[in-house]
């Protein structure tokens, strides 16, 4: 399917999930990614792969585990109550190195919440849900063609690094409807990309010594070694896998950093307060892990004002503290539980910020996330 | 003898499920300890008859049994009731 | 001269167990080695590891092996069994996996009748952890966690997992056999055979034997004493034989 085409963002991933070599997809009915399970039972039948609708979170991300195991393509989906029940596998995943991809539409919580879209499982994610010392990759995309574009790249990156890849949608990415060319050749992914074999796998043990997938070793400092070596990994991840989109901040006063659908409505109040005169640029960061914190300390030698605008209260924009460290002031406005941010809003704050930085007093003031 | 066992030392944890399931009284415990502290299986008794219930039963699968060519066919066990001698002990334990 | 009429199976690594003197996991492990060999099954099978004594289940099975989340095995084999069906794939597990944590997934493993093969080793008790209280637990029986005796009232009855799956329309094998005497143990392997051929001729469906098994350690039993406990006291409340197929 290479024509342009008006699809919904879960669709859209799914069919780019299955253009991508997808074998098996395992997942559990919840909003607002039910369209996944849906196309995923036509569609996955129709490529005669496989496809089970598991009897619950816990279970698919099981399934996932036992796939990978063997070498397979796979992945599941589903919305943040539901990805808070596969912490435990994401945990094991990441511990036995085994591929996969988790994608995540998220929607408010914290709780049952409600199936308006948020980004209130940043830290899940980016942190690590799980026990242990890990991470996975986590990728935000912005609308349905990123959405599409990210899963054949998103396959790849976990083979050659044998890692679990999150995608972090949310509510509106996945329901709302966008022209989408499917990707069929892999465009995303690096050139002449050599994935390594899978000679880990679980294929049975015909002429060879067996293969043991694991996460338990008793033996003394086992653990520990296996710890320092996925963290060598980690920062061969950030080295070579960190995607972050820049627009305007070479003379910026104010740089709205966002990511998601967030990111779509910062730019649009940056490109309204630049009419008004107002110097605003935008970070987009692409991979949530590995954060690009490089470009943006780079960017806060500048001394600009760093708006971080979230559906949440406030998570991604830790870690654009951390990498600004000190250099600059770093505001957040957001909106928890559902609530959306609207353009309007968005140049309401990048207005104040603007008073604000022209009062001396005010200067280095952090804001925190407060009701509409 | 139609049979024969060899049980290896090291690695028998002498459970003594060996003992009580031989017919034929072919199975006594060392007094001598192995290098881990467990009193192994020996065989001590002339009636092997290479059974294989000892073998069975051998939960670290510590034993080897042999049968003579001649005349193994058919093998006499008197008897495949496990434990003749213990009694099932009440399993609550007693307070102390 | 002799001919060897027993000896280790290649499948069985030759090496010790960390298993204690008497655990009926020793035996288990043998005659599922023994059944992956006589069927020639060794360069095609994968097995899952529980959580439990048998965690290391994989330095014992010479054979392709998985280590997964506690009650997870009959979702984990469901996810390697569909992508690879040329595969025999078998889960291994006891009762605190397969009974409490882990109900659901072999449930609905049974259910959509996934072709597994399920080795359930029922001794009721959790003896990794240190003996406490697992669904299979008998009444009256002293445990880490029932210091006075399991009682119905608050902790329920002994769960009768074969009979609960051998309702599902997706099980078509369920046998419940007893590691407790030379005899009995060549019942659980004929069964286990059995289980296993089901899965080679890619019956529809799922296979579980549940083998009742020694503890001597936590039901502080000597290892005869603990296999005479099987035969008359277990058995009265999981009765052994053919629940399907």
């Amino acid at each position: 399917m290479s024509d342009r085409v008006l699809m919904c963002g879960n669709e859209a991933m799914a069919e780019s999930a299955i253009q991508a070599g997808l074998d098996a997809y395992f997942g559990y009915p919840i909003t607002p990614q039910n369209e996944v399970t849906a196309y995923m039972s036509k569609r996955m039948a129709e490529e005669k792969r496989v496809f089970i609708q598991s009897e619950s979170e816990l279970a698919a991300i099981n399934m996932v585990f036992g796939a990978a195991a063997t070498g397979k393509r796979t992945m599941t989906s589903s919305s943040s109550p539901g990805i808070s029940l596969m912490q435990e596998g994401i945990s094991y995943l990441a511990a036995a190195e085994l591929p996969c991809v988790i994608v995540n539409v998220m929607r408010g919580g914290p709780g049952l919440g409600n199936i308006a879209p948020s980004q209130g499982d940043y830290f899940q994610s980016v942190k690590g849900g799980g026990h242990g010392d890990y991470h996975c990759i986590v990728f935000g995309p912005s609308g349905v063609q990123e959405f599409a574009d990210i899963m054949p790249l998103a396959f790849d990156l976990a083979d050659k690094y044998r890692i679990p890849a999150i995608i972090l949608a949310d509510g509106i990415i996945g329901q709302m409807m966008e022209p989408v060319v499917i990707p069929t050749n892999s465009k995303l992914t690096t050139q002449n990309l050599k994935l390594p074999k899978k000679d880990w796998a679980l294929t049975g043990a015909d002429g060879r010594k067996q293969n043991i997938v694991r996460s338990l070793w008793l033996a003394e400092g086992a653990v520990e070694q296996h710890n320092y070596d996925l963290q060598a990994k980690y920062r061969q991840i950030e080295k070579n896998e960190t995607r972050c989109e820049q627009s305007d901040v070479d003379d910026a006063d104010i740089i709205i950093v966002a990511y998601g659908i967030c990111a779509r409505i910062a730019r649009r109040a940056a490109q309204q307060a630049r009419e008004q005169g107002i110097k605003v640029g935008c970070i987009r960061p692409i991979t949530l892990w590995p954060f690009p914190s490089e470009q943006i300390s780079k960017i806060a030698d500048k001394s600009p004002i760093f708006l971080v605008v979230e559906m949440s209260c406030g998570q991604m924009v830790e870690d654009v503290r951390l990498a600004v460290a000190g250099k600059s002031p770093v505001v957040f406005w957001g909106r928890p539980g559902g609530g959306i941010p609207t353009v309007e809003k968005v140049l309401e704050k990048i207005e104040q910020l603007v008073t604000r930085a022209s009062s001396p007093c005010l200067h280095g003031q952090d804001g925190r996330a407060t009701k509409k | 003898m139609a049979g024969k066992i060899k049980i290896d030392i090291e690695r028998c944890k002498g459970c003594t499920l060996c003992v009580t399931v031989c017919p034929n009284n072919v199975i006594t415990i060392s007094e001598k300890s192995n290098s881990k502290g467990y009193f192994p299986a020996q065989s001590t008794g002339p009636d092997c008859t290479g059974c294989t219930n000892c073998a069975i039963v051998c939960p670290d699968c510590a034993i080897e049994v042999y049968r003579d060519k001649a005349g193994s066919d058919k093998i006499d066990i008197k008897s495949v009731n496990p434990v003749k001698k213990n009694k099932v002990n009440n399993l609550a334990r007693e307070s102390k | 001269m002799m001919q060897t009429v027993f000896k280790r199976t290649p499948t069985l690594k030759d090496c010790p167990t960390h298993y204690c003197p008497g655990c009926g996991h020793g035996i288990a492990h043998r005659l599922v080695s023994e059944v992956i060999d006589e069927l020639g099954i060794h360069g095609r099978t994968i097995g899952i590891a529980p959580v439990g004594c048998a965690v290391l289940a994989y330095d014992y099975f010479d054979v392709d092996m998985i280590e997964v989340a506690h009650g997870r095995a009959p979702a984990v084999a469901t996810g390697m069994k569909r992508t690879n069906p040329d595969k025999i794939v078998f889960s291994y597990q006891g009762d605190g996996d397969l009974a409490a944590i882990g109900t659901a997934e072999i449930i609905h493993a049974a259910h959509r009748a996934e072709q597994l093969t399920v080795v359930f080793i029922n001794n009721a008790v959790f003896g990794m952890t240190g003996g406490q209280m697992a669904p299979t637990t008998m009444l009256g029986q002293i445990t880490a966690t029932t210091p006075q005796g399991r009682q119905a009232d608050g902790q329920g009855y002994p769960l009768n997992v074969s009979e609960l799956l051998a309702v599902l329309p997706g099980t078509i094998y369920v046998e419940r056999c007893g590691l407790c005497s030379p005899a009995h143990i060549r019942k659980a392997k004929a069964a286990l055979k059995h289980a296993f051929e089901l899965q080679i001729n890619n019956a529809k469906g799922l296979s579980l034997v549940e083998l009742l098994s020694p503890c001597p350690t936590y039901w502080r039993l000597s290892s005869p004493d603990a296999m005479l406990y099987i035969q008359n006291e277990m058995t009265k409340v999981f009765p052994l034989g053919r629940l399907k197929g």
